[in-house]
């Protein structure tokens, strides 16, 4: 079948594929998503998928590593791989008369990666790195301890980079029986876009996985985490001079119908960021929170975060506090415009912006290959249907005024939030 | 296979230099409603000096916080409102402009742009409000290794009264005390149209392109404009140069070494590019991937970069490493650049590097801002509208001895700036 130019198949191995013709450009972008990530990790194993992507670069039998990226490298393309809580997923965007060797080099590492134990032990160390750089970051170091506590019981809990204990412990037997339980080709699910033929690529794609064997239904998380019944906060005091403030509530999965509401909430309260997974492009200074809080300098930068999630997770909001100004002056004022937005309808004019705005991302994101697969495989794995990126914009625009205040009312409440602080300690005075 | 699909070149990039200095590029692509403008301006923090550093960039971001006719809010609204895009930013050697929307919106865009030009009125309360987000900003880089180990890089690598040896940002009592007048006045000495371009590509015909240009900035002049000098070449450094700078509870250390590189204009530029390609950036950041992060395991990211630009430049390796192998991942750098400039690259790491740049060409021209970008360096480095046509030829022509000497000319394995920004000697 074939909804807004996609076609949807699934191979007699359970795999799903979506195939989108686009001939703008010759280039197609190669996409394999697995439903793994924190969200089925469980302590002992925390950060085990994204050290299983790590291992995904080092090689299988056919792939030595290093061969890998020097071969895509040599055909012109790029490649990478990302770990989130709900996915872990692969890409290759290639000339598309070399697309070939992404697709053989993808069916190839499903089921044939090496995790060679010295290759693992060299990894660990790589991995401690990366997260000791994100420990470099303030806001990282609050990041993780509001995860911990907004989810006590959920496997949201932790952070991808997972728990620094488990990354010195966890084993090469860990890993790869983390990799064989997720990554099957009934776990998955390919995207194509770009310049090819649906007819051709279809049947090479059924050559190439067609053949691998099917495994068991992995394990699904059945840790939901219970109601909140009260505001929890968090505070993290560390060397520096800038403070920050994180206030997050509890959002909706990406399949409820509340969750279209809050982006058009957010786009009045924080900008137009949450709009489309990539509309980091406009700029936000004329959202309510900018007006509040930057405009009237308390905080140097403002920004929200709102996320598609398989389950519900958090709508964030986090401020960096002006120099001179406090943390509680900004919360204060924060708090304020979230009351008034539970108060009133936001106004036809805030409406038309988000409108607007969500139709300039959607047409920004056709220009490029590797953002629409993106968002096709996402919208798969995380709303469990790709046509919920079809239907996105559709369902941004008949958003109302009074659905806003109707999900600030139900969200954006004390009982469901959580405030954290981070306070710089040790101010030395270099004048840098 | 796809129909429209070209390389950019004279036959399909309209060119014209409008009266007043201002050259126009446009390529038209009506595969979407979009469209991308990219552009720069003879004007940035190369005349800064200590005293003022940092007075361009401040000037800069302050042109989009009010003019003659427009308050801040309106500034803002007409651009998110529309659902576009509009930044302005000072580097060194120039400042670069951006902007994207959808194609019926296109005339509001240069006319917004074209006002933030000509028209800033630098309002008291505006100029406040962005001098504290200045500082906070310089406040969060004192507390970050990556941006600490650059900062005190430029410094070790260039000499003082350099340009590229200052921070575009500035510094903390710098940013303190430039007045309004500061600001007033680099705007009406800096900022014109001599030297300006422009370079447009979407879904718009090119002489309708064209006459947005001419109608909001074809009348714009400026007497008063400086010249701008290229940043001049710098003496070989000689030495190590090292400096350590410690940022305490932090959990990682940042490494920057290198030394003034060449610039965009160098004969050998891109047999530069292609060795440094190899040095690291190929694959998973070339030879220094390799050794540092696969091998070792001693990093997260390892890579080199070469910046290039009008001026000299830095040709630098950077890593992020733990506290304790800061020493083992300088000396494993060292090495490779060491090789590097000893013995040629082989006849493989040759022709993948060559295949790649060439192999590219069709993912860095997808997006419209991917061809603006490309049509900018031709305009604005000479280097012909056939550029694009001409590069695999190019490529292809460049030799391991090539490689070898354009490495020797700039690259030592015993004399080169070195700053390490970390928590300490004492942590972990």
């Amino acid at each position: 079948m074939s909804v807004n130019g996609v076609s949807r198949f699934t191979l007699d191995n359970g795999m799903t594929v979506l195939l989108k013709e686009s001939h703008q450009a010759p280039v197609i972008s190669w996409w394999v998503w697995y439903r793994v990530g924190s969200r089925y990790e469980t302590p002992g194993i925390t950060g085990a998928s994204h050290w299983v992507e790590h291992m995904m670069f080092k090689g299988t039998p056919t792939f030595p590593a290093g061969v890998l990226d020097k071969a895509i490298s040599r055909e012109g393309g790029v490649w990478n791989g990302y770990t989130w809580i709900d996915f872990t997923t692969y890409f290759e965007t290639m000339p598309a008369d070399r697309i070939d060797l992404a697709l053989r080099l993808e069916a190839d590492r499903m089921v044939n990666a090496r995790f060679d134990p010295a290759e693992v032990e060299s990894e660990r160390t790589v991995i401690i790195s990366e997260r000791q750089g994100a420990e470099n970051n303030p806001l990282f170091l609050l990041t993780e301890e509001i995860l911990a506590v907004a989810f006590r019981v959920h496997p949201y809990h932790h952070e991808v980079l997972g728990d620094m204990i488990d990354l010195q412990n966890m084993t090469r037997d860990d890993l790869y029986r983390h990799y064989r339980t997720y990554y099957k080709p009934n776990n998955a699910v390919a995207v194509a876009v770009g310049d090819f033929r649906t007819d051709e690529i279809l049947a090479r794609i059924r050559e190439l996985y067609g053949p691998l064997e099917p495994g068991d239904e992995p394990p699904q998380p059945e840790r939901p985490e219970p109601e909140q019944h009260g505001e929890r906060r968090v505070r993290v005091e560390r060397e520096g001079r800038t403070a920050y403030l994180i206030i997050a509530y509890r959002a909706p999965a990406a399949t409820d119908p509340d969750y279209f509401k809050l982006a058009i909430l957010d786009s009045a309260l924080s900008g137009p960021s949450g709009l489309s997974l990539f509309g980091e492009g406009i700029s936000n200074k004329t959202s309510r929170l900018y007006k509040a809080l930057v405009q009237t300098e308390l905080a140097a930068s403002v920004r929200g975060d709102l996320t598609p999630t398989v389950d519900p997770y958090l709508y964030t909001l986090e401020a960096t506090v002006r120099q001179g100004r406090s943390v509680e002056e900004v919360e204060e004022a924060m708090l304020a415009e979230i009351d008034r937005l539970r108060q009133e309808p936001i106004s036809d004019r805030e409406l038309e912006k988000a409108r607007k705005q969500a139709k300039a991302l959607f047409s920004y994101l056709s220009e490029s290959v590797t953002n629409q697969a993106a968002w096709l495989g996402f919208s798969e794995i995380v709303a469990g249907d790709y046509e919920w990126f079809g239907t996105y914009l559709e369902s941004l625009m008949s958003v109302t005024a009074e659905d806003v205040m109707e999900v600030a009312q139900k969200y954006l409440i004390p009982q469901r939030r959580v405030v954290g602080h981070y306070i710089p300690t040790n101010v030395e005075e270099n004048d840098k | 296979m796809s129909a429209e699909y070209s390389i950019p070149g004279p036959n399909d990039i309209s060119r014209r230099e409008l009266s007043n200095g201002i050259t126009v590029l446009v390529r038209e692509n009506h595969s979407n409603q979009s469209v991308v403008f990219s552009g720069l301006l003879m004007a940035g923090s190369a005349l800064d000096g200590w005293e003022k550093a940092g007075l361009a960039g401040f000037a800069t971001s302050a042109l989009m916080r009010g003019t003659a006719t427009r308050d801040f809010e309106a500034i803002h609204e007409t651009i998110e409102s529309i659902g576009a895009s509009l930044s302005i930013r000072a580097s060194v050697d120039n400042t670069i402009f951006g902007g994207k929307c959808l194609a019926e919106d296109l005339g509001v865009l240069l006319e917004l742009l074209a006002d933030i030009l000509r028209n800033p009125s630098f309002p008291e309360d505006q100029v406040e409000r962005l001098r504290g987000e200045i500082i906070t900003a310089l406040d969060i880089r004192a507390h970050d290794t990556r941006q600490m180990a650059a900062l005190t890089f430029a410094e070790l690598a260039y000499p003082r009264e350099h340009p590229y040896s200052r921070s575009v940002s500035g510094y903390r009592d710098t940013i303190r005390q430039i007045t309004i007048d500061d600001l007033r006045d680099y705007h009406a000495k800096s900022i014109g149209p001599r030297g300006m371009i422009i370079v447009i590509v979407g879904a718009v015909k090119a002489e309708n392109a064209v006459r947005l240009v001419e109608k909001s900035l074809g009348d714009w002049q400026n007497p008063a404009q400086r010249e701008v000098e290229i940043a001049e070449a710098v003496p070989k450094i000689t030495e190590v140069r090292r400096k350590t700078v410690e940022i305490p509870g932090k959990s990682q250390s940042d490494i920057v070494l290198g030394v003034p590189g060449p610039s965009r204009y160098h004969p050998k530029w891109l047999a530069a590019q292609l060795g440094n390609s190899i040095l690291g950036q190929f694959g998973l950041y070339g030879r220094l991937g390799e050794s540092v992060r696969e091998k070792q395991g001693l990093a997260y990211y390892s890579f080199s970069q070469l910046e290039g630009g009008p001026g000299p430049g830095a040709w630098k390796v950077i890593a992020g490493v733990n506290p304790a192998n800061v020493e083992l991942a300088i000396n494993t750098i060292v090495d490779e650049i060491r090789r590097f400039v000893s013995e040629p690259v082989t006849d493989e790491e040759l022709s993948d590097n060559k295949s790649n740049f060439t192999g590219r060409l069709p993912l860095l021209l997808e997006t419209n801002a991917g061809v603006a970008s490309s049509i900018l360096s031709m305009e604005r480095y000479n280097l012909g509208l056939d550029y694009l046509q001409r590069y695999a030829d190019l490529v292809n022509s460049i030799t391991a001895q090539d490689i070898l000497e354009v490495a020797n000319e700039y690259l030592n394995p015993d004399a080169y700036a070195l700053a390490v920004a970390g928590p300490g000697a004492d942590s972990r």
